[in-house]
């Protein structure tokens, strides 16, 4: 077998490039996916790479099959990983609810793209929000984080796989089309400085009700093939993997567990970069590319002595309520810019709890960029 | 002191046996064909894995069997099955589907596992109907006829399964009835051996739904007698007009090909390839 990635190097990569690349350093060994624009990338570099590192590609034949395959191919044991844009979740939302049921961890990277149906296929957009957490059927939690770089395209994916593995579920990698498709420099870590991490699997065949799920602390997966006899199944079931769906009390128990294994973990899984908040009057919350802007935004403002600052949330989903709530408190104003018609919005204001005003602040013109003048004219009108 | 029989295929089950199935159904005899034919193999079942979709068929392995056991969505069992069998290619895995599951919702899934000839066993439970969700028409429902939700007889012509996997590319394929349960052990048992995608349909009787389409409501016996008065042969069919087999049920093992390419030994001769093109 031949070097897992190209490690401790620089490399000018397109974003979808680092994101397969970050896949492979992060131990992925099967892809599959359908092609689609803007996404696509992924899948070319994967058909050639993962059969390089002693993995599996294959192309299928819609991406209902695709997230299928992965979770199927996670079940073998192996980090599996998917890649598409919105049209493309749209179809897998009936299985990604069956990864989440039967706690089964992968990554999904969407691409975004944006507006209804085939929407424009090359425009910037973050369209998807608020299907990759409600798009499936029940309630359920996911975890999504959202890149605004090639670098953070091939870290985010890393932490991806790391957090699927921790917690036993389907992780979004909410890119778009201009992230997917800008190039940057990227640095890949030295394999050595690499943290990543293992499912925890069930060693010894425990007896027909051994606890092979519903543990918000994460059960141990019974990976097949070995004789660890595991009992699946997407409805609902018990600890033990035993369908019941009479009984509300073992329904509502499912899927209070399920929700809790993540919820009850927040504080782990919640990143935010946060960067002239602490005498800030106006916080600009954003995701994602839009967050570049905001940055940009935030220095200008600073020069003119207007007190700004930057809340830019790494992981969408859980939402961070609390750490909203709690910069409600400190600012008059967030202003949340997102590239979509206030996608996350309604979630920051009701988190904000009245606290201070909230603003939904979308591009003049929805998939261009913004431009920062049009951010600070904003902040200039509430301050 | 009462004497205590256990089923010769009681060790295959997890737990005591418990099927939900309604008296009389088709899926009890395939059950015990697919478990016949792993003990006469003599394989250990911990090197099985089955998958399974939505409807009454998927009941079979779910959750009975004792292995692995992956039930899924509606038509998807195909697409898991090829993931898990990609990821871990030395365990054999059997996928049990009924006939809308294969052909209505997971048709796509069906032909493409066909076409790539991935080592699956496909087991079709072709009841010609929708069993589970009340007996309205599948694919694979007779043509006129009166189902639940063709009050008026169905307008649409029916899939014949195998053919439509022979064509798809299956590499092995067979069909009998449930009244055949003989031959139909034997095929099985040739299917997990075959190296390839094998795809064995068996015409099941669903005396509840439908048992009523065809005026023989409940009556399971009935029912397999029919089977066995329509079933002919294969070879025998052959020497007969399309007319003269008109209302048979064509039965027998129909093709088996063993030099296609299967998929995930395709799979390993490409990590080879890729391995020394990049060392040169
Ligand atoms: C996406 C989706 N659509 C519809 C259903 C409802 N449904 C459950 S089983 C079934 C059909 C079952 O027919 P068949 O596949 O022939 O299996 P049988 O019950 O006859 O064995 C349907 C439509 C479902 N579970 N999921
Ligand atoms: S509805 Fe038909 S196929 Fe389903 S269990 Fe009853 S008899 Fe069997
Ligand atoms: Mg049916």
């Amino acid at each position: 077998m031949i070097n897992n990635s190209k490690t401790n190097k620089t490399d000018f990569l397109q974003g979808n490039i680092a994101c397969a690349e970050g896949a492979i350093m992060a131990g992925c060994k099967f892809f599959a996916g359908y092609p689609i624009t803007p996404a696509s990338e992924i899948a070319h570099h994967l058909s050639k790479r993962m059969f390089e590192v002693d993995g599996t590609f294959i192309q299928t034949e819609d991406e209902i099959a695709a997230i299928a395959n992965i979770v199927g191919a996670s079940w073998g044991g192996v980090k599996s990983m998917t890649a598409t844009s919105g049209p493309g979740i749209s179809l897998m939302q009936e299985n990604i609810g069956l990864a989440v049921a039967t706690e089964t961890p992968c990554v999904i990277v969407n691409v975004q793209r944006g507006a209804p149906s085939t929407g424009s296929p090359s425009v910037h957009l973050q369209g998807d929000i608020l299907q990759s957490k409600f798009g499936s059927q029940g309630d359920y939690q996911i975890i999504a984080l959202a890149p605004a770089s090639p670098q953070e395209m091939f870290d985010f994916t890393i932490k991806a796989f790391n957090l699927a593995e921790q917690f036993r579920t389907p992780v979004f990698v909410l890119s778009d089309s201009l992230v997917g498709h800008m190039r940057e420099r990227v640095n890949f870590p030295l394999q050595e400085e690499l943290i990543l991490s293992e499912r925890k699997k069930l060693e010894h065949y425990q007896g027909i009700h051994q606890k092979i799920f519903l543990d918000e602390e994460v059960a141990p997966m019974p990976v097949f093939g070995k004789g660890l006899k595991a009992n699946i199944t997407g409805s609902t079931h018990k600890e033990d993997g035993f369908r019941n769906v009479s009984d509300p009390k073992i329904m509502d128990n499912a899927i209070k567990k399920l929700t809790n294994k993540i919820l009850k973990h927040k504080e782990e899984i919640i990143e935010i970069n946060e960067h002239e908040i602490d005498d800030a009057e106006v916080a600009i919350l954003s995701y994602g590319l839009t967050s570049r802007a905001v940055l940009e935004t935030v220095k200008i403002a600073r020069k003119n002595g207007i007190k700004v600052g930057s809340f830019r949330p790494i992981t969408v989903w859980p939402f961070p309520e609390e750490e909203v709530e709690k910069l409600s408190r400190r600012v008059k104003t967030i202003i949340v810019c997102e590239n979509n018609l206030g996608q996350l919005f309604p979630f920051v204001k009701s988190a904000a709890c009245e606290h201070c005003k909230v603003i939904s602040l979308p591009p003049k013109v929805l998939g261009t960029l913004y431009y920062p003048e049009e951010i600070l004219e904003k902040i200039k009108e509430v301050i | 002191m009462e004497k205590k029989i256990n089923h010769p295929l009681q060790k295959y089950f997890r737990g005591p046996i418990n099927y939900t199935t309604c008296p009389g159904c088709g899926n009890g005899i395939i059950s015990q064909a697919i478990l016949w034919a792993i003990e006469d193999l003599a394989m250990d079942f911990d090197k099985f894995a089955f998958v399974s979709g939505i409807g009454c068929s998927g009941w079979i392995p779910s959750p009975s069997y004792n292995t692995d056991v992956l039930h899924v969505t509606h038509g998807r069992s195909i697409a898991f099955a090829t993931g898990l069998k990609l990821a871990t290619p030395n365990i054999k895995v059997i996928v049990t589907a009924g006939d809308g599951d294969t052909s209505a919702i997971g048709g796509n899934h069906f032909i493409h596992a066909c076409r790539r000839n991935i080592d699956l066993t496909m087991i079709c439970v072709n009841n010609q109907i929708y069993g589970m969700t009340g007996g309205q028409v599948a694919p694979s429902t007779p043509y006129h006829s009166k189902t639940t939700t063709t009050p008026y007889g169905s307008i649409e012509r029916p899939f014949d399964l195998s053919q439509v996997a022979i064509s798809a590319g299956a590499t092995m394929v067979a069909r009998w009835t449930t009244f055949q349960a003989r031959q139909l052990r034997k095929s099985i048992a040739k299917a997990i051996l075959h190296n390839g995608f094998s795809f064995i349909e068996i015409i099941s009787q669903c005396p509840v739904q439908y048992g009523k389409v065809i005026g023989k409501r409940n009556n399971a016996v009935d029912m397999l007698m029919d089977y066995k008065n329509r079933s002919i042969n294969v070879r025998k069919a052959k020497k007969l007009s399309p007319d003269e087999v008109k209302d048979k049920i064509v039965v027998g093992e129909f093709i088996e090909d063993k030099q296609v390419p299967e998929l995930t030994q395709e799979v390993k001769r490409l990590r080879k390839e890729a391995v020394s093109r990049c060392q040169k």
